[in-house]
């Protein structure tokens, strides 16, 4: 391994077992991390906020810990970026708005905490679209992040920011939430890996709430085994949220090993027929069939299922979270934390102030859940959509009778042009079409690299659904697709991306 | 279902406390009927034998022993309000000229 010219190109599993094997200080990690940032990130924008001083005092002191002979966390020592959406105590937290610039939250969330105790440096938070609404980064009040791929083009959102560090090789990890596919699809647009747990699997305590029923925080990484280490660091069972589950982490990291050293012959994987056809681009199709393929090749069984109630998803998730989020959002109220625009009274002061401080997609989307949750729509909107969501639990639970994995293409397109949907938020919706059912059921999903679209050359990405609890099996057949496919690629697909110009 | 007229956009918006200019009304009035006319969709299939899904994962209230553990400083706990005074937050006139 000490080959490694270059270590932002390493993946994290690399990384750590250099630092143990002493080939390579935390310092001089952190520190080449933080010189990739400097190099492109003034192009790429995925950061909102850098702390140089702090990831490098923490990667002196884990040098110092292991020096020492110290018994260390397995990722201690390996850089790390936080979507801005995660409290960090000392560090400015906005979650894409400006009704909270310059905030400095007094606790950590309970994943910010966990990743201090994993000892990682935090290199920095990743940008996102305000409050996490949005597929493309563009609705950040801070300005729009750019894929890596090509610099004209989104990096899917609202996790943009965190997605677009690991294609620019800025940092080898990064924390995500995912509400409607704000983990996956930002993942599939850039080429890397991306994972939303089982609901309750990670805690949210310190997760600055869009829809508290659908959302749920994961590991981003540039390979499967990466977000399976990054996984088991950020679940388990915490008290500080009542909706955390009470139940052992995921085998993750052992999952994946298995995928990679075992074939699978008996897995069966169902074929979600109602996320293809109209709206899916040809190329997106054509790599999704060419790892179908190549799971039959490894002994798989493939059968296609049919799920009928998806075609009310978008339209039930359209109505749930902004609901949830018009009540979240009403704690942005000028009084305890973030931006106030001084009227003669305090109702004056609030409506200024929110005018000032959210963004349009927020605005609509507040105003929307208001409508559907005020006195004689409640029925024919909240209450069908949770009906909705009930269906979509049943057609889940009847293709999990027929398959130990769903898979589907993780969303319709490669990357489009920065500016080419923001004007059409229902266009903007129809990203996440794939990726919503599985919030809407709280299963588990995740997002891999099939290719590049042959018509465009851009990502194309491969989604794994599992039942709830079964958060392992994506690990293990997700590695198994990631391996082929390297194989066939000579490497992994990041390593395909044009390079970024370099900042002197 | 109804669409949203641009008065009842200005009696939202103004429930959920944020000013709108006639600009912000004529843009995103708009746009919001679009959207409620797509997601009022789920009316076709929410029949009156469907139970509802409030909560993803099926799971029972939670409760922790009542005792008293270690929470924000008060001076922590202000720290991020735009203005305090005397250890509470400080706000503008609560109630309006007519009150």
């Amino acid at each position: 391994m000490s080959d490694i010219v270059d270590w932002t190109r390493a993946t994290a599993a690399q990384m750590a077992a250099a630092l143990q094997a002493g080939e390579i200080t935390s310092v001089e990690l952190t520190q080449a991390h933080l010189d990739r940032i400097a190099a492109v990130d003034t192009d790429v924008h995925a950061f909102l906020h850098v702390d140089t001083d702090g990831a490098l005092a923490t990667a002196r002191e884990v040098d110092a810990a292991r020096a020492a002979g110290e018994s260390l966390p397995p990722l201690a020592g390996v850089p790390i970026a936080i979507k801005d959406i995660l409290v960090t105590e000392g560090l400015p937290t906005t979650a894409g708005s400006r009704i909270l610039e310059g905030w400095v939250p007094p606790y950590d969330a309970t994943v910010t905490r966990k990743i201090r105790e994993a000892r990682m440096p935090i290199l920095g938070k990743t940008n996102m679209d305000e409050f996490a609404m949005g597929s493309s980064t563009e609705h950040s009040g801070y300005g729009p992040t750019r894929n890596p791929w090509d610099l004209d083009r989104i990096p899917g959102g609202s996790g943009g920011g965190s997605a677009a560090s690991l294609a620019a090789w800025e940092a080898p990890l990064a924390i995500g939430s995912d509400t409607g596919g704000s983990i996956r699809q930002p993942a599939s647009v850039t080429g890397t890996v991306g994972v939303k747990p089982t609901y309750g699997g990670v805690s949210r305590y310190g997760a600055i709430a869009l829809a508290s029923s659908l959302d749920q925080l994961g590991p981003c990484a540039r390979t499967v085994e990466d977000a399976a280490y990054l996984h088991e660091v950020m679940g388990g069972h915490d008290p500080m949220d009542a909706t955390s589950l009470n139940e052992p982490v995921p085998s993750c990291v052992e999952a994946a090993r298995q995928g990679r050293e075992q074939d699978l012959t008996g897995v069966r994987i169902g074929v979600i027929k109602e996320l293809s056809g109209e709206g899916y681009q040809a190329g997106v199709e054509q790599r999704f069939e060419e790892s179908l393929e190549k799971l039959k090749t490894l002994g798989a069984t493939v059968v296609e299922v049919s799920c009928p109630s998806f075609t009310y998803a978008l339209a039930a998730y359209y109505l749930i979270l902004p609901s949830e989020a018009s009540s979240n959002l009403a704690k942005f109220d000028s009084v305890r934390f973030g931006m106030r625009v001084e009227k003669a009274t305090i109702e004056k002061t609030m409506g200024a102030t929110r005018a000032e401080g959210f963004g349009d997609e927020v605005k609509r989307r507040i105003i929307l859940g208001t409508y559907a949750l005020s006195a004689g729509y409640y029925d024919a909107y909240y209450g069908s959509a949770q009906k909705v969501r009930t269906l979509i639990q049943r057609d889940f639970a009847a293709a999990f009778e027929q398959a130990d994995v769903l898979v589907s293409p993780t969303t319709p397109t490669t990357p489009f042009k920065l500016g080419e949907r923001i004007d059409d938020p229902l266009a903007m919706y129809l990203n996440d079409v794939a990726t919503i059912p599985a919030n809407l059921a709280g299963i588990p999903g995740m997002s891999l690299p099939s290719g590049t679209a042959p018509e465009d050359g851009l990502p194309t990405g491969f989604q794994i659904l599992a039942p709830a609890h079964e958060d392992a099996r994506m690990y293990r057949i997700g590695a198994a697709l990631e391996k082929a496919l390297a194989e066939e690629w000579g490497g992994p697909l990041a390593s395909q991306a044009p390079e970024l110009e370099v900042a002197e | 279902m109804s669409s949203l007229e641009r008065a009842d956009v200005a009696r939202l918006a103004a429930l959920a406390r944020i000013d709108m200019t006639d600009e912000d009304l004529d843009r995103l009035g708009g746009q919001l009927n679009a959207i409620v006319d797509a997601v009022a969709t789920v009316a076709e299939v929410a029949g009156e034998d469907v139970p509802a899904t409030s909560h993803p994962i099926p799971m029972s209230n939670v409760h922790r022993e009542d005792v008293v553990r270690p929470s924000l400083a008060q001076d922590a706990a202000l720290s991020g309000a735009p203005e305090a005074e005397d250890g509470r937050f400080r706000v503008p006139q609560i109630l309006g000229e007519e009150a």
